[in-house]
């Protein structure tokens, strides 16, 4: 698997099986000149954990704005369960669950408003919210916190909120950027433990974007992003095989340095 | 799927009206709380007016005579005269407070939890639009009431209902303008030139302060500013609404420009478009 080929048959990789959860194909996307992506493509399978994996400014945050429809795709296709984000965006927002990297709640409002207003922005009415997101609070342990204002949350509370949030609207694909920048330890492991969980349990694809490689596991599927090129991609464990290193640490730091390092984190 | 609510298949039911009408309520409930969670807003939401009558109004009663001119069919004093404007004057005010709020929520984020709504975007920027002109109606009422015991009133109760259809427009008006400057503002900072060259020229080449014969005769080319400003129109259409009547000219120009002016802010917030650049906080 060369590196930044584009694959837009991606989603017919798995044969007449459901589409893959999302499937990022041929994309390119610049700011003026600097161009902040180039012709990016992979997919991740429902019920997966893949983990797209870059240093501050690799394009991470854009390819997030692409695939929220914050920006228009310039080149190439973003598909959620098979909807073009561009062509079908309700369809495909609709699919969708996101955490994103700055802290979206409401800080003057309760958790419960901050997941109320949520729900309306999906059209769910105030008794399904009711007992869905009790539901949601209680997966991530915030059932009891429900009528406190969001201020009064520390950093991974609120970051738990989020993802009880994101999950409100039933999602079956999620996507987190850089979901545990800036908490400490315990609440690093413990969210990626929640969303990992959520994997195994319910079948939801995740796309979770960082920097931090001791958040892999040998297993998750990989997409190393590097100065907007993909540089290789697949299971975390082939990755490291083919760059004939002992992990993913170093083998992240060989691919990058082949890549040359002149973008070092800013 | 262990979920608690009947449907379990994610996005199996469509967007139907009923959904549309959840989704304006959530958002026009959301600006309503937060505004309940800043009342200092309110009170200087409210103070602004009641300072420019108690004061500018009083101070310059006997300045200024206002002949008869429609909708009045009685000499007026300069408080009621000037009270129209300064009912604009709150809806112009919140309608750029709702701009300076979107252009915080766009840096901090919250703007895209909005904006990631599976609902068209043209529709959840009409609800914001929507709330913020809510929110400003409680603060012309609220005006209005205090406004009431200084023996400002309208001829008629009636008034009070008839003005409203007029404050909506207005509001929208306002608001829409408000929205269409925070897709060009590209930081927070740069508000304080929207307070120079939008709010104060607005406000006074308006008919809000004086009347616009009495511009004439100080400056045709000023009245001529002043007739081709929507916020004079915005400001006839509630004298006149007060007064239950119908200025169809500024009803014309109020309805075309808050269709300008949303038309403009849906298509800058339109993905495809930029307006909305990286913003990207690290």
């Amino acid at each position: 698997m060369s590196s930044s080929t584009p694959e837009p048959e991606a989603a017919s990789n798995r044969g007449a099986s459901p589409p893959a959860a999302l499937v990022v194909a041929a994309t390119s996307h610049s700011y003026g000149k600097r161009k902040a992506l180039e012709n990016v493509g992979f997919s991740v399978a429902q019920g997966s954990f893949s983990v797209l994996l870059g240093l501050n400014g690799a394009g991470k945050s854009t390819l997030f704005c692409l695939i929220t429809r914050l920006f228009a795709t310039q080149r190439g296709t973003i598909r959620i369960f098979g909807f073009d984000v561009n062509r079908a965006p309700s369809e495909a927002l609709r699919r969708l669950g996101v955490v994103f990297q700055a802290r979206t709640l409401d800080l003057d409002l309760t958790v419960m408003q901050n997941l109320s207003y949520h729900a309306a922005l999906h059209g769910i009415s105030g008794q399904a919210t009711k007992l869905r997101a009790g539901f949601v609070l209680d997966q991530v342990k915030m059932a009891d916190r429900a009528r406190e204002k969001v201020r009064d949350l520390s950093g991974g509370q609120m970051r738990r909120v989020e993802i009880a949030r994101a999950l409100l609207h039933r999602p079956r694909m999620l996507l987190l950027d850089e979901p545990t920048a800036g908490l400490d330890i315990k609440a690093r492991a413990d969210i990626l433990k929640h969303v990992r969980g959520l994997v195994a349990s319910e079948g939801i694809g995740v796309l979770w974007a960082t920097h931090l490689i001791d958040e892999i596991e040998p297993g998750d599927d990989v997409v190393v992003l590097h100065e907007g090129k993909i540089l290789d991609r697949g299971n975390a464990s082939e990755i490291a095989a083919r760059a004939g290193a002992a992990g993913m640490g170093p083998a992240f730091t060989a691919l990058t340095g082949a890549a040359g390092f002149e973008g070092e984190p800013k | 799927m262990s979920g608690s609510t009947a449907s379990s298949t994610p996005g199996a039911q469509g967007l139907g009206l009923a959904q549309y009408a959840i989704c304006l309520k959530g958002i026009v409930w959301r600006e309503a709380l937060r505004y309940w969670h800043q009342r200092e807003r309110f009170v200087s939401a409210l103070v602004r007016p009641l300072v420019w009558l108690f004061i500018f109004a009083a101070g310059f009663r006997s300045v200024l005579g206002v002949s008869i001119i429609p909708p009045y069919d009685t000499y007026v004093l300069y408080e009621v005269y000037i009270t129209p404007g300064l009912i604009a004057m709150i809806e112009l005010f919140s309608g750029m407070q709702s701009s300076l709020s979107m252009v915080y929520d766009r840096e901090m984020g919250n703007m895209r939890t909005l904006l990631v709504s599976p609902f068209p975007r043209w529709f959840l920027l009409t609800s914001k639009l929507a709330a913020g002109t809510a929110v400003s109606l409680a603060q012309v009422y609220a005006f209005l009431l205090v406004a009431y015991f200084w023996e400002i009133e309208p001829p008629s109760p009636w008034g009070y209902l008839t003005v409203l259809p007029a404050l909506v427009l207005a509001g929208l008006m306002l608001g829409a303008l408000g929205m269409l400057l925070s897709s060009l503002i590209k930081q927070l900072e740069n508000f304080a030139g929207v307070m120079n060259f939008v709010i104060f020229p607005m406000f006074f080449a308006s008919s809000a302060l004086y009347p616009l014969w009495r511009v004439k005769e100080g400056s045709p080319w000023l009245a001529t500013i002043c007739e081709l400003n929507p916020f004079t129109h915005a400001v006839e259409l509630i004298r006149f609404a007060l007064y239950e009547q119908i200025n169809f000219l500024a009803l014309a120009v109020v309805l075309g420009t808050t269709i300008f002016f949303l038309g403009a802010a849906i298509a800058a917030y339109d993905p495809s478009r930029g307006m909305l650049k990286r913003r990207e906080g690290p």
